[in-house]
């Protein structure tokens, strides 16, 4: 297997959605190609950091006023719909 | 109805009655209605009465005789739904506080501003509102609802970015620009090089240098863990390029995160 053959199934290989005859090349490949395993760790840790980085959290005073808003202009809207009958 | 192709049965002879009815067997389905059709060519004698199917033969059925009817569990997010399309708007608060946080996540990535972000959440949820009634419920809520939150942001990218095109195909066309050019080992515990604050400065600065369309798949996909179906869908994109995008955008942070991660060639790594 070719480095550039494993890159393209590395997105597979990290989700876990190979068949078990692919996912064993890649780990053969693995075994002996430095640059794929450092590529596929640092990839994998890419992922984990971003995935447990909580960027963007709402804030829960901010979460009120925005919940408010929203469900204030839903009755509006709801009283501006003509009545479904 | 849905095309369903057949598979094992090229070349294979099939006698033809009068009205052409194929062998159940080649199928794949146990029940066979009347009214289906098929696409695709025969080399049919017609004094043997032996056909062959030539080229990619499917067979059109109707999307009962697939998928039964059965009854499925709905789902609480699915009685909520159903709940606030009969007019509980309780019920629709509660799929405000379920999925507001997420909303405002994915809003934030693609615009990248706070203002922006509310203004995308409050727009999401109330567009989602005025169109329960036509929502099908043929995916999860969420996934819809996901879908448009990335239109409402998007169109305020596009807003405020006038001079760019906002394409989520744009940077589909080049094929090696995530292959790694520098294949360098991270320290043990990269995230723990920095404190919170300059952690969480890196990792904004650099997802942000991300192209938009590979930006979103990666939120949706990595961090909001939806599954690359559901990504597909909210996105309107195959799956294929879900799947291409995806491999390139983490190649791509990984990439970016070389300068600040990486084994310190003196040492241990650690600043």
């Amino acid at each position: 297997m070719k480095c550039s053959e494993f890159l393209n199934e590395l997105t597979n290989y990290l989700d876990g959605v190979l068949d078990a005859r692919t996912k064993s090349e890649l780990d053969d490949h693995l075994a002996w190609c430095h640059n794929c395993y450092v590529v596929c760790d640092t990839t994998r840790k890419t992922i984990e950091i971003y995935r447990d980085s909580e960027l963007y959290e709402l804030p829960e005073d901010l979460r009120t006023r925005l919940r408010s808003a929203i469900m204030s202009k839903c009755s509006a809207h709801k009283k501006s719909e003509p009545p479904s009958s | 109805m849905i095309i369903r192709p057949l598979t094992g049965v090229l070349g294979t002879p099939w006698y033809l009655t009068a009205s052409t009815q194929l062998p159940a067997t080649a199928l794949g389905v146990s029940v066979l209605s009347t009214g289906y059709s098929v696409l695709g060519t025969f080399k049919y004698n017609s004094i043997s009465r032996i056909g062959h199917a030539v080229g990619k033969i499917c067979i059109k059925l109707p999307m009962s005789t697939i998928q039964p009817n059965v009854e499925q569990p709905v789902s609480e997010e699915m009685a909520l739904v159903r709940r606030a399309k009969r007019g509980d708007d309780q019920a629709f608060e509660e799929l405000v506080r379920r999925y507001d946080r997420n909303v405002f996540r994915i809003a934030q990535h693609i615009t990248q501003n706070r203002e922006d972000a509310e203004d995308v959440v409050q727009e999401a949820f109330l567009k989602a509102y005025g169109n329960l009634a036509k929502f099908q419920e043929q995916s999860k809520f969420y996934t819809w609802l996901v879908r448009i939150a990335v239109n409402e942001a998007l169109m305020k990218l596009r807003r405020r970015k006038p001079e760019r095109t906002v394409s989520l195909d744009e940077e589909v066309k080049t094929e090696d620009d995530s292959l790694p050019r520098e294949v360098a080992d991270w320290s043990p515990n990269p995230e723990q090089m920095y404190n919170q604050a300059q952690l969480r400065d890196i990792l904004t600065r650099t997802i942000q240098g991300l192209p938009s369309g590979f930006r979103t798949v990666f939120v949706l996909r990595d961090v909001e863990g939806l599954s690359t179906e559901e990504t597909a869908q909210a996105l309107e994109l195959s799956i294929p390029a879900v799947k291409s995008r995806l491999l390139r955008a983490r190649l791509q942070l990984r990439e970016r995160l070389n300068r600040y991660f990486q084994k310190k060639a003196s040492g241990d790594g650690d600043q």
